[in-house]
């Protein structure tokens, strides 16, 4: 694309098609559609592999249905038809979660997230520390002191309570909006793994292992912070006029949220709901350790179909990730329009 | 009625408190408190009894096994003695790292800047060394090793080849819608699932490629049992995923470079090349790292290809730091998973936070 400008073309605008020597034309049209094929050919794969029976599996590779091979739709019934119980239930179990835990994370993230961006706060550090101090110590006297949980957790709140103000004032380090933002962005980095082992045993103690809520709640938090962060910086290049006369009407900060912020900002909240949908609806290492089978999500009952006797039945599997792909397709042609849109202002602020 | 009064006179006086307080519950209960009972468990062996564990306090011993100890090969590599090359690219990193700090200090010095600075310093040495003692001397790397080549060299691949189709696309051409949809379909695919159809594109005997393979003369080469076969293929995979992330965000980025500044170069007569480079790059190039910091803090936690595809196999060739914890987490062993994850946690913020602060952050600085 090194092409010299030629003279007289309209120069603010990006070179149209005409305007390219051949050679560009050639070089630029054999790399998009050579990165097409590279992307697509393996989606078509998995397409036609769902309508192969084994033999056309196993006795080498066969290309176009009808001509190589004749399509059946055999693995389509032996998922939807034969095991249908498992199949719907981790289907269903997925949609609910997923639904779940991005409504509650867009929720409560959008909050905070316009929170920070229209309020001050000025926590003090001091008593910040004497609170992490507090749960370590809970912490602690839990896992290896053996006592009660409840009990430590109530002694501690307590204690919270009644000390925190006399700590807080022996030394004042206050912190800003940009440190709790900057602290709430931060959990991204946390890789799962290192949560999770505590999350489990936590989830045990009070026996909601395998259930519907314990993987929403996670999700929620694991996912909350990208929707702070994409929300943070769109609700600051929002103009504030029409809050702040609505606030002089006397509406108060959830009214002017709920009726004047949220709809000003679909298409930040479009892009965002699709981002947080697609990764709690993918998500698989934290599913693996909190269901077992009652709660069990579609990546674990597609992972787990590695682990039959008769080996990997390749077409049921494709039939499974097909049906798993639908939704997220479904969505983001729903959300498309906004998605570059929304998705950048995050990015470009960083 | 005047009790109605007062609680709303309450709720509007603390309302930034309460929309604030969900969202931080949320994180002190199943992030922060997770967060400090696994270094918790990092200190301790974990037994568990009928129904129940017991947690017994055992100092360094876990990050002793993992570093030094018997575990040191799977997470770190095998040592034995360096090699002449080893030797030339560990002085030389040392070199270059000492010439680093010791500008730093001269130039301008603080506290704060000069100890976060020296925990980088010190992550790189070891890091370097690490791989001067491993890979460079002939000897296999541990899952550190594996876990930063992942990270280093997919998300390089991922930013070139990201970058210049989102530039192709931000072109004026035909069926650039076309080419925008399809280029984004990787992402709406599960992991597990791009982990399984790699593994169908892969194979030597079945998959589409067989005849290709024959030909070439590797119809019976098994990749998995080759451990860079095996990296690269991942690698492969994960790329294929995650390309359309840095192409959307990186083509919003070129599409956002405001027109008239092109016009101006150009009407001075700059090239092409020269207004790509003087006005679209520097303009891009904030943005991209912010994207890339992104893309990397995922990719230090990468487990779901490596499980699905290779077990983490030949041998520990392809496994992650994640999996390994996870590996020790199924063993039972709480303890060491606790501590694996803590090392990752700590490369992880290392890395990402130097990252932030020397590449991102020093742009908007020398803005200013």
């Amino acid at each position: 694309m090194s092409t010299p400008a030629r003279p007289h073309r309209s120069i603010f605008e990006p070179p149209a098609i005409g305007q390219m020597s051949l050679a560009t034309k050639i070089v630029l049209y054999s790399v998009l559609i050579g990165w097409s094929l590279f992307v697509l050919f393996p989606v078509y794969w998995l397409l036609i592999t769902s309508f192969k029976e084994a033999t056309a599996v196993n006795e080498g590779p066969f290309f176009i249905p009808w001509v190589d091979f004749q399509p059946s739709l055999h693995a389509w019934k032996e998922l939807f038809v034969i095991d249908y119980a498992d199949t719907l239930r981790a289907y269903f179990n997925s949609i609910i979660i997923s639904l779940a835990a991005t409504a509650l994370s867009v929720l409560v993230g959008s909050m905070a997230a316009y929170a920070l961006s229209r309020v001050e706060y000025a926590p003090n550090l001091i008593t910040i520390l004497f609170f992490v101090a507090l749960l370590a110590l809970v912490a602690v006297s839990v896992g290896v002191w053996g006592i009660d949980w409840r009990l430590a957790a109530a002694v501690g709140v307590a204690l919270f309570f009644f000390l925190a103000r006399a700590v807080g004032n022996l030394y004042q380090v206050r912190l800003q909006n940009g440190d709790i933002l900057f602290w709430i962005i931060s959990q991204r980095i946390l890789a799962p793994i290192v949560v999770v082992v505590p999350i489990y045993m936590m989830f045990q103690s009070v026996r909601m292992l395998d259930t519907h809520l314990a993987i929403i709640l996670t999700y929620t938090v694991v996912n909350m912070p990208i929707v702070v962060w994409l929300m943070y910086d769109f609700f600051n290049s929002i103009p504030r006029d029409l809050e702040e006369s609505a606030q002089l009407d006397g509406a108060t900060m959830i009214g002017i949220f709920r009726e004047i912020v949220l709809p000003l900002s679909r298409a930040g909240l479009a892009a965002t709901t699709l981002l947080v949908m697609i990764l709690s609806w993918n998500e698989y290492l934290l599913a693996l350790f909190l269901s077992t089978s009652r709660a069990q999500t579609m990546p674990i009952l597609v992972a787990a179909m590695n682990a039959g006797e008769r080996g990997i039945l390749w077409w049921t599997m494709s039939v499974a990730i097909i049906v798993m792909i639908i939704p997220v397709v479904v969505l983001a042609v729903i959300l498309q329009k906004y998605i570059s849109k929304g998705l950048l202002v995050g990015a470009v602020k960083g | 009625m005047s009790r109605n009064s007062a609680l709303n006179e309450w709720l509007d006086k603390n309302m930034g408190r309460i929309f604030l307080a969900p969202a931080v519950t949320l994180i002190l209960i199943f992030s922060i408190f997770p967060l400090i009972a696994s270094l918790i468990l990092a200190f301790a062996r974990v037994r568990f009894t009928g129904g129940g564990f017991k947690v017994r306090f055992a100092g360094w011993r876990n990050f002793d096994k993992q570093l030094f100890g018997s575990e040191q090969f799977h997470l770190l590599g095998t040592f034995t003695e360096i090699s002449v090359p080893g030797w030339l690219f560990g002085l030389l990193a040392t070199g270059g790292l000492v010439w680093w700090m010791v500008r730093y200090v001269r130039s301008r010095f603080t506290w704060f800047g000069f100890i976060g600075r020296l925990i980088t310093f010190a992550m790189a040495l070891g890091l370097s060394w690490m791989f001067a003692a491993t890979l460079l001397s002939g000897n296999p790397f541990g899952t550190v090793g594996t876990t930063l080549f992942y990270v280093i060299v997919g998300c390089g691949i991922q930013f070139v080849i990201g970058t210049a189709l989102a530039f192709a696309c931000s072109q004026t051409i035909r069926g650039s819608t076309y080419f925008r949809v399809i280029f984004f379909v990787p992402m709406m695919i599960t992991p597990i699932g791009v982990g399984y159809i790699f593994r169908m594109m892969a194979d030597t005997t079945k998959g589409p490629f067989a005849n290709v393979w024959q030909w070439v003369g590797l119809g019976e080469f098994a990749w998995a049992a080759d451990p860079w076969a095996a990296r690269v293929f991942i690698i492969v995979a994960d790329s294929w995923q995650w390309i359309p992330f840095v192409f959307i965000m990186m083509l919003a980025a070129f599409e956002s470079v405001p027109r008239d500044l092109g016009e101006a170069a150009e009407i001075d007569g700059a090239s092409r090349w020269q207004s790509f480079w003087e006005i679209t790059w520097p303009h891009v190039l904030p943005i991209a790292a912010t994207v890339m910091l992104i893309r990397a803090i995922e990719a230090f936690k990468i487990v779901d290809l490596p499980n699905i595809m290779t077990s983490g196999g030949p041998g520990i060739a392809t496994e992650s730091v994640s999996l390994q914890a996870y590996y020790a987490w199924r063993a039972l062993d709480l303890g060491q998973a606790s501590a694996i994850a803590y090392i990752l946690l700590f490369i992880t913020v290392v890395i990402c936070v130097s990252f932030f602060n020397l590449v991102v952050l020093a742009r908007v600085r020398n803005q200013r």
